[in-house]
C-alpha cells in the first residue's frame, strides 16, 4: 500500500486517534429496513474487501489506538470469513462487536464467534410486534428468529445489546419494546429514533415522528429508567433522539475525523457511515495507508478545525459546542456540506426542518408507502 | 463511608475488559461500543481486582505499594462504590 502522496494536514490542528473503528464488511443484507443508512447506490459499489485486506486494515488502525471495532454492513453474517476476521482482531487486542439484525445466527455460529475471541453481540430488532417487525424487515421469519438469537447470545455469556430503531409507526409501542428487552435480559437497549440519511433520508415523510410522539416515548424511557434503578437492575436504556426536534444540531461524530473511522465494504474510508455522498474525494484502503488517510488525506482533513466555515458558524460563539452539526445534514437539505446543518435555528435554510416537522404532524405517508431497501429499488433509483 | 464490603470480592463486569492502551498512554475500560480511560489510580485498583482478591486484600495490598499516600483506604472503598453503581464490577 502506497502511503505517499501530499498531505492536506491542517497546521495547528492535531487529530486525535481513531479510536472506533467500523468495518462495514458488505452491504449485502437479507432485509430490507426503509430506514437503511446503506448509501441508496449500494448495489452498484466495488468489489469487497479480501479477508487478508481486511485484517491489514485492522492491523493499522490498531497500531494508530482503533480500540473499539464493530463488525457491520450490511449483514455482516453473510461473509463466510466473519470468524476468521474476529479472531484477528481480538488477537491484535481490539474490543470486537458484532452489530447484526441476527438472520443468518445460528447457536453454532454464537459458538464458533466465542471461541474466536468475540467481545459482544448486538442485535437489532424493527419492532417489538411480530407483524410489524417482519413487515418492516421485508421477511416472515424475522422476529422469531431475532427472539431465539437473543436468547442463545444471553445463554452464551455474552453481553447483549439490542437496538430498537423507531419511527412513527412504533414508537407508540416503546413501553412493550422496553418490557420485551427486559425479558430478553438485555445488557443494553438503544432506543434510537430513525437518522436521516440513505434510506432512511428518502422516507422522511413516512417515519418522521411527531414531538407529541417523541415526547411521550421519552418520558416514559424515564419512568422505566428510574424503576430499573429502584430494582438495581443493570440494564441501561438509552434514548436517541432525531435532531429534527432540536434547535441545535449535534456536534456530528464528535467531530469530523477526530475518533471514528469507517472502512465500506470496497475499502472507501469514511469519517462517517454517510458521508460517502458528499462531493469530496474519500481515500480507499487498496491505495493509501491507514496512516494517510487518517493524518493526511484530503477527504479527513477537509472539515477539520473551522476554517471551512462560512456564515452563521463563522461568528458564532457555540461553533465549537457543536462543530456547525452534521456535514451530511446540510449537503443533503441545504445543497452545500459547508453551511451549518439546517436542524440550527440560526440557518437561513431551517425552514426545511420546520416544514419535515409540520408535515409529520400533518400529511404524513403510510406504512405503505415507504421505499424498501433492496437490490432493485437501488438501482432504479441511482441509475445513471 | 462503609465497611460492609471489604470481605466482599470485586469481579469485573462480564463483556467488560481492562486493557493498557499504548496510544492512549493509559488503562481503559472496555465495555459494549464503549471505553473509559482510567486515571492512575482507579487503573491501579482495577489491576487488583482478579476475581479471588477481597476490597480488604486489596486495600492492605495497595497501602504496602502506596505507604506515602494519605486517605487511601477510603478512596478504595469509593472507587468500589463507584464502580458498582455503575456495574462495572460485581461485588460477590
Amino acid at each position: 500500500m502506497l502511503s505517499s502522496g501530499s498531505s492536506f494536514a491542517k497546521p495547528g490542528h492535531e487529530a486525535g486517534p481513531p479510536l472506533w473503528l467500523l468495518a462495514e464488511l458488505t452491504y449485502r443484507c437479507p432485509l430490507q429496513c426503509p430506514y437503511c443508512s446503506n448509501p441508496l447506490d449500494f448495489a452498484q459499489q466495488g468489489a469487497e474487501l479480501s479477508t487478508a485486506e481486511w485484517i491489514e486494515v485492522f492491523r493499522q488502525a490498531r497500531g494508530l489506538g482503533a480500540a473499539q471495532l464493530g463488525f457491520s454492513g450490511g449483514e455482516p453474517l453473510v461473509r463466510q470469513d466473519l470468524a476468521e476476521l474476529i479472531k484477528a482482531a481480538r488477537d491484535l487486542g481490539y474490543y470486537t462487536n458484532l452489530i447484526t439484525s441476527g438472520i443468518g445466527l445460528t447457536e453454532a455460529r454464537i459458538a464458533e464467534f466465542a471461541e474466536a475471541g468475540l467481545d459482544h453481540i448486538q442485535i437489532s430488532f424493527q419492532a417489538a410486534d411480530e407483524e410489524v417487525n417482519n413487515l418492516l424487515a421485508g421477511s416472515k421469519k424475522a422476529f422469531a428468529h431475532k427472539l431465539a438469537m437473543a436468547r442463545a447470545v444471553k445463554a452464551h455469556g455474552y453481553p447483549m445489546v439490542l437496538n430498537f430503531v423507531t419511527h412513527r409507526h412504533n414508537i407508540d409501542n416503546i413501553e412493550r419494546i422496553i418490557e420485551l428487552c427486559l425479558e430478553l435480559e438485555a445488557d443494553f437497549v438503544e432506543l434510537a429514533t430513525c437518522q436521516f440519511y440513505g434510506w432512511a433520508e428518502l422516507n422522511r415523510a413516512g417515519l418522521l415522528p411527531t414531538r407529541a410522539q417523541l415526547e411521550r416515548a421519552e418520558r416514559i424511557t424515564h419512568q422505566w429508567r428510574d424503576k430499573l434503578a429502584a430494582e438495581n437492575n443493570p440494564c441501561k436504556l438509552i434514548f436517541v433522539t432525531p435532531d429534527y426536534y432540536e434547535e441545535r444540531p449535534k456536534a456530528c461524530m464528535n467531530g469530523w475525523g477526530n475518533l471514528f473511522l469507517d472502512i465500506t465494504p470496497d475499502g472507501t474510508a469514511l469519517p462517517c457511515h454517510s458521508a460517502r455522498q458528499l462531493p469530496v474525494q474519500f481515500p480507499n484502503v487498496r491505495e493509501h495507508s491507514i496512516e494517510h488517510i487518517w493524518r493526511h488525506s484530503f477527504g479527513f482533513n477537509r472539515f477539520r478545525g473551522d476554517d471551512w466555515m462560512p456564515e452563521p458558524c463563522r461568528s458564532c460563539d457555540e461553533k465549537h459546542k457543536d462543530l456547525g452539526g452534521c456535514r451530511c445534514q446540510a449537503f443533503m437539505l441545504t445543497g452545500d456540506a459547508s453551511n451549518a446543518d439546517p436542524v440550527c435555528s440560526k440557518s437561513a435554510h431551517h425552514g426545511v426542518i420546520l416544514a419535515a416537522r409540520q408535515q409529520a404532524d400533518e400529511a404524513p405517508l403510510g406504512l405503505g408507502d415507504l421505499q424498501y431497501r433492496n437490490d432493485k429499488a437501488s438501482r432504479i433509483i441511482c441509475k445513471a | 463511608m462503609t465497611t460492609a464490603i471489604l470481605p466482599k470480592v470485586p469481579v469485573i463486569r462480564r463483556g467488560f475488559r481492562l486493557q493498557f492502551e499504548p496510544v492512549q498512554n493509559c488503562h481503559v475500560l472496555l465495555y459494549p461500543e464503549g471505553m473509559i480511560k482510567l486515571n492512575d489510580s482507579a487503573s491501579e485498583i482495577f489491576q487488583q481486582i482478579d476475581g479471588s482478591r477481597s476490597v480488604g486484600q486489596i486495600i492492605v495490598a495497595l497501602r504496602e505499594r502506596f505507604p506515602d499516600a494519605p486517605g487511601i483506604d477510603e478512596d478504595i472503598l469509593a472507587f468500589m462504590e463507584v464502580a458498582s453503581a455503575q456495574f462495572w464490577i460485581e461485588l460477590r
